[in-house]
């Protein structure tokens, strides 16, 4: 008897853990993330960043039947760039400035809604929006336009902790969904258009209090500084401002960085101006670099590499190998050994003039165009900040891009005053009167048309390097992308469709105008048996699911 | 002039006319309702809003102001004497943005304090501040997670649990007044929207919970279980709103000072910042 009731205790007290482990979301969980399809619960899905989910409900031949399910309207006319998390049912969004809104995934109604009133100082470069939310336990955390990050209890709506980063009066600001990893919640801070110095951060979960910071931009002594010229690296930009990924095996953090600064201008700057244009793979208990690999040394484009790194486990010349996929604003596709940052391949995927090409080492060979000639890829790039995708089911990566789009760039020397734009000069569109496309268009009208550029999804093949297909479309494409197991491919777009394509042909399979353009990544996940599709466009949240 | 003429003509003044009856009609009616607006209800000013204001008074402004309210040249708040306020929002705006190029510093006051000055300025003639009865902050914290059982069901900030609403921002959210009669009246103070549901489904399952949100067709709440539950309305057999609450009333619980103390408390919970 008394071993029995020895035996029950332990037992009793592990289903109780259990229970309540179940109900929150344990780091465990998020390591296994894309094992629960039916959830979201990370910015890309995964840590791996692939945007691609294990849900089959919703397929070729049935795709033709997608419904609006519900819409949620945004209590703002910015941007609207969230992905959602969803986590047992319950959706988490964001809507600009920096609210978080609680809402059931089956009907789209409101549980709570999180308001916070981010400092007037605030000066976020290129919109006052937010991508989404991170969570961990019962808790939310989110980044905001003034460089805070803050906890909110996930059940109630309620701020747990709120900690200042930076100073928004001198550019600083966030953008991004935050990572977390393990007990930490790692953020990044914008500003490259205003001469900060970027850096990464990570934060106790619990407390908010930081746990290692991470300057883009070395200072003197620290490895990487010789890149700059005396005094230069302190407005070095740099910035981060799209969420990153993690590899548990290695123990690494990937993040892509900014533009280095002035913008425009490399002349103030010269060097290499590393990290700038950037992955950097730091070790989350420390902070600590381990490696890095920059994509666009000295940059006069504003090339940010602030994209999604794609992490993939595939056979690289016969032998597994440990990947890393990135569509890069400077207009090509590469592809890194994740565990060293060695270049493996890169190829362009739109329209390149800059450089002729790659050397071995992934350096490219710069061919800067006369001035007032155009540069191509343009401003924007050939891709932007839009989450890729790619299937381990057709091997292919998928990015959005801008095609045959181009810049004409002049750089002019500009004196940092802080909290000011330090951008160092002008770009122009290459058809004199023409509009430069920016990555919002103005209004329901296309102004930009064919001869500024178009878009299209791309579907690259990492081992050739070599389009597999492509999927054009007449305006320039933000849009981010999502892939699923039954060989899905889901993208939308500026001109305001929604549409899915089939992931190994390009195909399109269905349609649907939103009316609104769409700045933000597709995401699915299944309540009750039912699986939906969710995208952001113009300024509502819009889900769909199969017809019953 | 032959008489259809006249006749068209007398219609047409008439119609005339009577367009601008109607219009100077509709105009007086609005201007009516403009004024009725304009000049506002009476305001009501209850006595543990006044008291508040009486105690942010004494130690944000007496500084400048004087305990009596008029070292300031041309203003003497007792006697109701203002230099450029002439309404309660006047009042508010002044103090939030203060008055440049004088010593008047804009103030970051929520709502619930501004609702204390505002109250407390208008009633500084006839509050009689010796009796004023100061509040204990920290007396009060002990009260809220101690005899007053509070934090068995309010968290702060996040710490503690879910039954009732969270009250780290409670101080913001809800004036002295209204704290005051909700310790005293809480089923008669609560928000509507936070009142108890209890739903009975088709098969059978009864789901208690407290309401966050409800619509014609669904109601959103969280559950006893601490879980955010959406149910929609045609899959119930019984959904039923609960007017009375768990809460205790703290009218005979508490004395006049401990209630004081933990109205102190309360006020004191501002958010993280």
């Amino acid at each position: 008897m008394r071993n029995s009731r020895r035996m029950f205790f332990p037992i009793a007290l592990t289903l109780l853990f259990s229970f309540s482990l179940r109900a929150q979301v344990t780091s465990q969980r998020l390591l296994h993330a894309g094992d629960e399809p039916q959830n979201w619960l990370t910015y890309s899905g995964t840590y791996a960043s692939q945007r691609y989910s294990l849900l089959t409900q919703i397929d070729a031949s049935n795709v033709k039947n997608l419904e609006l399910q519900w819409v949620f309207q945004a209590q703002s006319l910015q941007k609207f760039e969230t992905t959602p998390l969803v986590v047992d049912g319950i959706m988490y969004l964001t809507q600009s400035p920096n609210d978080i809104i609680a809402v059931d995934a089956r009907t789209g109604r409101a549980f709570w809604v999180y308001h916070y009133a981010p400092s007037p100082a605030a000066r976020p470069c290129c919109g006052i929006v937010n991508r989404g939310v991170a969570i961990l336990g019962d808790t939310l955390f989110m980044a905001t336009v003034d460089a805070h990050l803050v906890a909110v209890d996930s059940k109630t709506g309620h701020a747990i902790w709120n900690t200042k980063l930076a100073e928004p009066a001198a550019g600083y600001a966030m953008t991004m969904a935050p990572l977390v990893v393990k007990d930490k919640v790692i953020v990044g801070v914008a500003g490259g258009e205003f001469g900060v110095r970027g850096f990464i951060s990570a934060f106790d979960a619990e407390t908010g209090k930081q746990a290692w910071r991470f300057d883009t931009i070395p200072a003197p002594g620290q490895p990487g500084h010789e890149s700059w010229r005396e005094g230069d690296w302190q407005h070095g930009g740099g910035a981060v401002w799209v969420t990153g990924s993690y590899d548990p095996e290695l123990n690494l953090i990937y993040y892509g960085t900014g533009n280095p600064g002035p913008d425009w201008n490399p002349a103030q700057r010269p060097g290499d101006n590393l990290y700038s244009d950037s992955v950097v793979a730091l070790d989350p208990d420390t902070g600590k670099l381990k490696w890095h690999f920059q994509f666009t040394p000295h940059d006069p484009y504003d090339y940010d590499s602030v994209q999604i790194p794609v992490l993939v486990n595939a056979n690289w010349k016969g032998a597994p190998s440990k990947l890393m996929m990135w569509g890069n604003r400077n207009g090509f596709f590469y592809v890194l050994d994740r565990t060293n940052g060695k270049f493996l391949s890169g190829h362009p995927f739109v329209k390149v003039n800059w450089a002729s090409g790659l050397d071995a080492n992934g350096r490219p060979v710069a061919t800067p165009q006369p001035a007032g000639q155009p540069t191509f890829p343009g401003i924007q790039g050939g891709t932007n900040w839009y989450s890729p995708s790619y299937s381990p089911r057709t091997g292919l990566f998928y990015i959005s891009a801008w095609e045959n789009y181009s810049t004409i760039f002049t750089g002019i020397d500009t004196e940092f005053h802080e909290g000011q734009r330090y951008t160092g000069g002008a770009n122009t569109a290459p058809i004199a009167g023409a509009e430069n496309p920016v990555g919002q268009r103005q209004g329901p009208v296309n102004m930009y048309t064919e001869s500024l550029g178009s878009g299209a999804v791309v579907a690259m093949d990492p081992t050739t390097g070599e389009k597999k297909w492509k999927f054009d479309m007449h305006d320039v494409n933000t849009s981010g992308i999502l892939t699923t197991a039954s060989d899905l491919l889901f993208a939308g777009g500026r001109e305001g469709y929604f549409q899915a394509l089939d992931a190994r042909t390009g195909a399109l399979l269905w349609k649907e105008n939103l009316g609104g353009e769409i700045i933000a990544g597709p995401m699915t996940y299944r309540v009750d048996g039912k699986q939906y599709v969710t995208i952001a466009a113009g300024n509502s949240l819009f889900t769909f699911a199969l017809r019953q | 002039m032959n008489r259809g003429l006249f006749v068209k003509l007398c219609r047409s003044v008439y119609r005339k006319l009577l367009a601008c009856v109607m219009a100077c009609a509709t105009f007086a009616f609005c201007f009516s309702c403009v004024r009725a607006q304009g000049q506002d209800r009476a305001p009501v000013y209850y006595p543990a809003d006044i008291q508040y204001g009486a105690q942010i008074f004494a130690s944000q402004c007496t500084a400048c102001h004087g305990e009596n309210g008029d070292l300031i040249p041309g203003v003497n708040f007792r006697a109701g004497q203002f230099k450029r306020v002439i309404s309660d929002s006047d009042i508010r705006l002044t103090v939030t943005t203060g008055v440049p190029g004088t010593a008047m510093q804009p103030f970051n006051f929520g709502a619930s304090e501004l609702t204390g000055i505002v109250s407390y300025l208008r009633n500084m003639s006839s509050f009689d501040t010796k009796g004023l009865m100061l509040g204990n902050r920290a007396r009060g914290q002990e009260l809220f997670e101690g005899a007053g059982k509070c934090a068995t069901c309010h968290a702060v900030n996040g710490k503690g649990p879910r039954v009732a609403p969270d009250l780290g921002d409670i101080g913001s959210m809800r004036t002295a007044d209204l704290l005051h009669r909700t310790l005293l009246d809480p089923a008669g103070a609560m928000l509507p929207v936070s009142r108890s549901v209890r739903a009975v489904t088709k098969d059978g399952k009864t789901i208690n919970g407290r309401r966050l949100n409800e619509d014609t067709y669904s109601v959103q709440l969280i559950d006893e279980q601490e879980h955010l539950v959406s149910l929609v309305k045609s899959d119930l057999r019984e959904y039923a709103v609960v007017k009375t609450t768990p809460m205790p009333s703290y009218k005979d619980k508490f004395s006049a000072q401990e209630l004081a103390d933990l109205e102190a408390y309360l006020l004191s919970l501002k958010g993280v910042k």
